[in-house]
């Protein structure tokens, strides 16, 4: 009895002191002090974070926007209201699917490879020995990774919108026969600038804070051994995903519900 | 060196790939225009029903959108909706002061917004004026009802 009240408190500490100590960590490597080799660091994570996942999320989104088009003109057009395509596509894109499919194939893209390199540099003790001759690892490591996805998550966001929207282009205009005019047209007349692409914009800039974030954290953090490395891969992906996942309903329901 | 310069251009081409984007999706998706706000005037309208009128609905004359529904109320002297819109400066001063404003709908479940139809007479509406003469939208299921007491009347 007495052990399992012990036990609970001590699952409780443990959850609070990681907290603590993460969010002590995120202030730390945010707010270091950029060095003027800095701009290179962040420069080549740009490179592997956005650039080498451009990939990945262009096809997504391609692909989700064809099976949006498809899907949508087949349960449209039983309303005899295939015009409206465009304006479906182009909203559950910018919305929802734009911001977390793209933060989800962040996080297995991009998100598990940070924390198995910095899990590494600590299994391998480089982190240590950067800190011995006066290197903040923090400010070298890790807080160039949080800026690059910080800004690459927005930039992929925006492409994987609008590769899908033309995706449903591709199937509902030229495929399917949706009037070419409609599908642009009433896409213009239902989107709005600020609340629905602003908004969506905002969900993937904090969608790439959360994923960054967690899976930095998680390489800095880890159990320095091979089998803590795995785990904690897995921990980053797991948790990023439940992260943007949670978030986005709270997001959602403070944008586009009744509550905001 | 070389590869270092290659990487800045990707990374360079990637960030511009995004704004690009960004325009993309301003332009062409939300039909986002540039300098509307100065060059309009106001127009007022009262509606004993607008059915699904929404704020930033259109108005449009002959059929040509020439302005936006700002603002929807509730007029408490009247009981009805007082309409405000946001009508192209071009036409101030050239609408005629007995024109109609109907709430209309495009298509058969399409979008509603209001049409402005052009009157006869010589005094012109002016900045903050009010249509007198308006048509209320058309319920659907008032027509239905209608129709229905008539048919059961015979």
């Amino acid at each position: 009895m007495i052990r399992s009240i012990m036990s609970l408190g001590r699952g409780t500490l443990e959850a609070l002191s990681a907290l603590g100590r993460a969010a002590v960590f995120l202030a730390q490597s945010v707010l270091a002090v950029p060095s003027r080799e800095g701009w290179h660091l962040w420069l080549r994570q740009m490179h592997f974070i956005g650039v080498m996942s451009l990939a990945i999320v262009l096809v997504s989104g391609l692909f989700i926007g064809m099976v949006l088009g498809l899907q949508g003109f087949t349960i449209l057009v039983g309303f005899g209201a295939e015009d409206a395509l465009g304006q479906m596509v182009a909203l559950s894109l910018l919305r929802e699917l734009g911001p977390v499919v793209t933060a989800l194939l962040f996080a297995g893209r991009a998100g598990s490879a940070l924390t198995a390199e910095i899990g590494l540099m600590k299994a391998t003790e480089q982190l240590t020995s950067m800190e011995m001759i006066g290197v903040d690892p923090l400010r070298r490591i890790v807080a160039p990774r949080l800026w690059a996805g910080f800004v690459s998550m927005p930039l992929l966001t925006v492409g994987f919108s609008v590769v899908g929207i033309w995706g449903g282009y591709l199937v509902g205009v030229q495929w399917l026969g949706v009037f070419d005019g409609s599908y642009w047209s009433n896409m213009q007349s239902n989107v709005a600038f600020v609340d629905d692409i602003l908004n969506g914009m905002l969900k993937s800039v904090v969608f790439g804070l959360v994923v960054t974030w967690i899976a930095v954290f998680q390489g800095y953090d880890l159990i320095p051994t091979s089998e803590g490395i795995s785990r904690a891969t897995t921990r980053t992906v797991v948790y990023s995903s439940l992260a943007v996942l949670g978030l986005d309903f709270v997001l959602t329901a403070l944008m586009f519900g009744e509550l905001g | 060196m070389k590869r270092s310069k290659m990487m800045e251009f990707g990374v360079g081409l990637f960030v511009l790939a995004g704004i690009l984007g960004m325009v993309f999706l301003g332009l062409r998706v939300s039909g986002l225009s540039f300098g509307m706000p100065q060059d309009t005037f106001t127009l007022q309208a009262n509606f004993s029903n607008i059915g699904g009128l929404k704020s930033g609905s259109r108005v449009a004359m002959a059929g040509v959108t020439v302005g936006r529904v700002s603002d929807i109320t509730l007029d408490t002297k009247w009981l009805d909706a007082q309409v405000t819109m946001e009508v192209d400066e071009s036409l101030e001063g050239k609408i005629p002061r007995d024109s109609t404003a109907a709430i209309l709908t495009s298509g058969l479940l399409g979008e509603q917004y209001v049409g402005l139809s052009v009157g006869g007479a010589p005094e012109m509406l002016e900045d903050g004026d009010t249509i007198r003469d308006t048509q209320q939208a058309l319920v659907l299921e008032e027509l239905i009802q209608q129709f229905v007491s008539n048919m059961s009347g015979n």
